[in-house]
């Protein structure tokens, strides 16, 4: 009850704001009223009554006032009255305004868009049920903590473990070829177990999931189509359900659809999904790695039991299988959204650190804009002080003006993050996006906003105290002194002097950063891969398994593409492989040096199978011995090429011409060097060079080939000649469309990480430097016009141009040079930060640290020369007079 | 003109809940009634009886209607409200047991 009429008094007082200041009034006037007939009533004459009251009136202001404050009237005004005060000091400054504003709205739309990312990628839960438990699964060897699974084991595994309530695996080859009535396509997609959706927690659209034992090799080839390939390619209608498609050559039927929102970023494109059966001839072996399962762990088990239950199982299967498992005695569980994230993770953190910088130098120039402000406001603040507004309203003041700016700094920078999240995410490459589906579709949401939110309140607590830092530094009645440039003029020069030193610092770490990260992308595009990757053209060729069955048919297919293909106009020379240069996906095998004692060691190298023009094709260039021939074929003894790597690491110091090694797996497969060529490139681009051997195909069947060829003509025109010169052989090979090796390095993920990085952290680079040189220019320009007296005084006493110039510009090369000095030291902890970021670049490189730092020189140079000119042109008479 | 601080914390509350028991009244009324009853000693001015009254009806131990005065003219009324009654008799006891502690205290040293 008495609550609820407390709450209706409190509302009145708000809402009914004229009535209640009238009632006040009134009530305030027949008091008033009652003492003057009082008054007059002792024997006073009306007349001295009146003046006694009116003597009073003052009084009774006050107690106005009083009773406001007790309604509760008074904070709200106030603020109101502070609010209006704010926004009418900013219109009268609209520079000073609109650059504040626009400097903070920059910060904040920085920090935001990239927020959004770090959100997408690293906050918000994966879409799957209960996510928090899903684990990748891993077998692991001393060398390769994250190997791939072999059927056999995960099938044991499934078996053996005691910790996951189901475990699930896919494999790692990524399309099917699908036959149509023309030919054959090359579509995305993969083999999974058949629980695989239930882990996730996902369910189909519609259709039904695959059901228990519909993974075993005796049941019938059932199909799951992706929402998109549903609409896509069946046009979205429902009869696609019971339909026969032939995958690979088998026939399956389409039994599901998944949900349009489903997303499985390692196979972001994947449009049909089947089941692991254990018939493919890798999942037959043990010792064929080709699959990556995926674990829900039981309730209240942490990842560490887990990875230690499983580390068991791992050794368990090693002792039984010896052989198979000698190198696979672990294995290792990774949290989901880690191996999904993966690599996008640390370059994420980075940006999101170089985003708080920028967003940090942006407040720190807003800072010095507010101090320079709020010295030329020292007199205003004087005079409001000896009116007798106490320090606690003059702090209101200041705090909502902080305030005003802040949040409409918030509200610009949001709008501008919305539009940079846009930018970012379309400048992301379609066939990138498929991996990191996490990121489509990406705007502002309540997280972004809340972010921002908490990012000007914690500005506008920063800018309210700038004021009163600097009210309190000087006294008021030295405010109140015309003309005064006394102490407090120092004590501004000091604080904002540490303002651009933290600004030009922040500046030198971040331009520090992109130059180190540009470097990086430098060196590893211009990386020396091994071969010439201009004109050369890469295509992959695929057909159903069983179309080409014994190995004479193959390496017949292999010899007619090479010749349909050479007769082509402008083709120079062409080469079939395994594999293509600069691939994740490694072909190994291990080997051992015939007539050496074989102890068992694992010596895994890359192996290809390559066509005799192929080494001649990329133009690898030959170190010693010579390149395959073309009548090497299996009625001559086996030949192997072998790159300077294995070269120096298996022959040191011996020659490796002629000498014979065979494979582990059959001691009779004597096979002799021939030659070595140079390293080429064959893994990821910042990956070390691996030894590797090259065996002709002649002699080894090649299934599946990369083709690569070396062409005069343009890739595009160049493309499509070829794949229908290979269609012309058989229309049921599937090739993919021709790239460029150029543009493959180009694309490749890591240069893709680098340039993205280098862009990103370049262009927060260039906006650093923007805001250190405008803050530079903001305290040099001010403290020149502090100091207009000083320097009439010097130049009234006979002071050269020059010296003046040398005041000024001293003055600010003193901050540069501070400024540089720290932000060398900070971006190198910066650098060392981001270490696996950098590539062929130390984190102290003395190049770029020497670049950026006469790059910052030269910028504060420009930015003090105006002011510093404005300085030699004080005319000593006026400035004298002046003050 | 007593100001506030002459009285004891809290007593012109007290005062004011206390005048106002009898019978609803305007402010310029219990600074009267305050005055008469205690025999001129207590002279409670407008500077300190308006923000007492206001703050008494933010509380809620006080209502406010406005009526027609004594003088044939529009005044603002203020009366006990339940929880001021309440408010009013503890306050009351607690200044009884203060004041008789005083005393006893002035008495006897």
């Amino acid at each position: 009850m008495r609550w609820m009429s407390v709450i209706g008094l409190r509302l009145r007082s708000l809402l009914l704001r004229n009535k209640v200041e009238q009632e006040l009034d009134e009530e305030m006037r027949y008091h008033l009223e009652r003492e003057i007939e009082e008054a007059i009533a002792a024997g006073m004459s009306p007349q001295n009554a009146r003046y006694a009251a009116m003597r009073s009136i003052r009084d009774i202001e006050q107690r106005k006032e009083e009773c406001r404050d007790v309604r509760g009237l008074n904070p709200f005004d106030k603020t109101l009255q502070d609010l209006s005060y704010a926004v009418r000091q900013l219109q009268r400054n609209p520079v000073f305004a609109c650059t504040a504003i626009f400097v903070l709205a920059l910060g904040i739309s920085v920090a935001v868009s990239i927020f959004g990312f770090v959100d997408a990628a690293l906050i918000r839960p994966l879409p799957y049920a209960d996510q928090g438990r899903l684990v990748a699964a891993f077998e692991s060897s001393p060398g390769t903590p994250r190997s791939w699974l072999s059927y056999l084991d995960f099938e044991d595994w499934k078996k053996l473990n005691k910790v996951f309530a189901s475990i699930d695996a896919y494999a790692l080859n990524g399309s099917f070829t699908l036959s149509t009535s023309t030919g054959a396509e090359q579509v995305p997609g993969t083999r999974v177990s058949a629980g695989f959706f239930r882990t996730l927690g996902i369910q189909p659209a519609f259709g039904r999931d695959f059901r228990t034992g519909e993974d075993s090799a005796g049941a019938s080839q059932t199909v799951i189509l992706s929402y998109r390939a549903w609409q896509e390619r069946f046009a979205g209608k429902r009869d696609v359900l019971g339909r026969t498609l032939i995958l690979n050559g088998i026939p399956a039927i389409v039994i599901g659809v998944l949900p349009a929102n489903f997303q499985f970023a390692p196979y972001g494109g994947a449009e049909f999904w089947t089941t692991l059966r254990g018939t493919d001839s890798c999942e037959q072996h043990r010792d064929c790695h080709n699959l990556i399962a995926i674990a829900r762990l039981n309730d209240g088990l942490s990842i560490e039991t887990a990875s230690q239950n499983m580390r068991l199982v791992a050794e368990q299967l090693q002792r039984q299988y010896p052989g198979t498992n000698r190198f696979f005695g672990s294995a290792n569980l990774v949290p989901l959204r880690d191996f999904i994230v993966g690599d996008v993770r640390s370059v994420l953190l980075m940006l999101f650190s170089g985003a708080g910088l920028l967003l940090l130098m942006a407040c720190v120039n807003v800072a010095t804009l507010l101090l320079a402000r709020s010295d030329k406001r020292r007199r205003e603040i004087a005079v409001r002080g000896a009116m007798g507004a106490s320090s606690s309203r003059l702090f209101h003041q200041f705090a909502t003006e902080g305030f005003v700016l802040a949040t409409a700094g918030c509200i610009l920078g949001l709008a501008l993050a919305q539009a940079g999240i846009r930018l970012l995410t379309n400048l992301i490459p379609p066939e990138k996006m498929e991996s990191m589906p996490f990121m489509r579709g990406l705007g502002l949401n309540a997280w972004t906003v809340a972010f921002a939110c908490g990012l000007s309140l914690l500005a506008g607590i920063a800018f309210s105290f700038i004021p009163v830092a600097r009210a309190s530094l000087g006294t008021m009645t030295e405010g109140l002194k015309e003309g005064d440039r006394g102490s407090a003029g120092t004590t501004w020069r000091r604080f904002g002097s540490g303002l651009v030193v933290t600004e030009i610092a922040l500046a030198m770490v971040l331009m520090v950063s992109a130059g180190l990260l540009g470097k990086s992308l430098y060196q590893l595009l211009h990386l020396n891969v091994g071969f010439k990757p201009d004109q050369l053209v890469y295509f992959q060729t695929s057909w159903a398994p069983g179309r080409y069955q014994t190995d004479k048919q193959t390496a017949l297919l292999g010899r007619q593409m090479v010749d349909r293909i050479s007769s082509l106009p402008g083709v120079t020379s062409v080469g079939l492989a395994t594999a293509p240069p600069i691939d994740s996906a490694w072909g190994t095998a291990s080997f051992h040096i015939a007539g050496q004692p074989n102890h068992g060691e694992n010596n895994e190298v890359i192996n290809r199978r390559v066509s005799a023009g192929y080494l001649r094709t990329l133009q690898a260039k030959l170190w010693k011995g010579r390149y395959f021939s073309d009548v090497e074929d299996t009625s001559k003894p086996p030949v192997v090429i072998i790159n300077t790597t294995l070269a120096k690491k298996f022959f040191p110091g011996q020659d490796p011409i002629g000498r014979q090694i065979y494979y582990d797996w059959s001691p009779q497969s004597l096979m002799q060097v021939i030659g070595v060529v140079d390293d080429i490139k064959e893994g990821p681009l910042e990956d070390p060079n691996w030894p590797a051997l090259y065996v002709p195909c002649n002699q080894a069947p090649l299934a599946w080939p990369a083709v690569l060829v070396r062409t005069s003509q343009p890739v595009q025109w160049a493309s499509s000649k070829i794949i229908a010169a290979i269609h012309g052989i058989d229309a049921f090979i599937t090739v993919s469309a021709g790239v460029s090796m150029t543009e493959r390095i180009n694309l490749s993920p890591t240069a893709y990480l680098h340039r993205s990085a280098a862009w990103l952290v370049g262009a927060f680079a260039c906006a650093a430097l923007l805001l250190g040189v405008v803050g530079l220019y903001g305290v040099v320009a001010y403290s020149v016009g502090q100091r207009t007296r000083e320097i009439g005084v010097r130049m009234a006493l006979g002071a050269e141009r020059g010296a003046v110039y040398q005041l000024v510009l001293g003055e600010a090369g003193r901050l540069t040079a501070i400024g540089v000095v720290l932000g060398a030291i900070g971006s190198v902890g910066a650098a060392t930060l981001f270490q696996t970021m950098l590539f062929g670049v130390r984190s102290w490189d003395p190049q770029t640290l020497l670049g950026v730092a006469v790059l910052l020189g030269i910028a504060a140079l420009l930015a003090s020369y105006t002011p510093a000119r404005r300085a030699t042109l004080v005319n000593p008479v006026e400035a004298l007079r002046a003050e | 003109m007593s100001k506030p601080t002459d009285l004891v914390q809290g007593t012109l509350d007290l005062l004011i809940l206390k005048t106002i028991a009898l019978e609803p009244m305007h402010g310029w009324a219990i600074a009267q009634r305050i005055r008469h009853t205690s025999g001129d000693v207590l002279q409670v001015g407008q500077g300190a009886l308006y923000p007492a009254l206001h703050k008494l009806e933010q509380n809620g131990w006080i209502q406010s209607e406005w009526a027609i005065s004594e003088t044939n003219r529009r005044a603002k009324y203020y009366k006990l409200t339940r929880a001021g009654r309440k408010a009013m008799e503890s306050e009351a006891s607690q200044w009884e047991r203060l004041s008789a502690a005083i005393s006893l205290i002035v008495r006897t040293v």
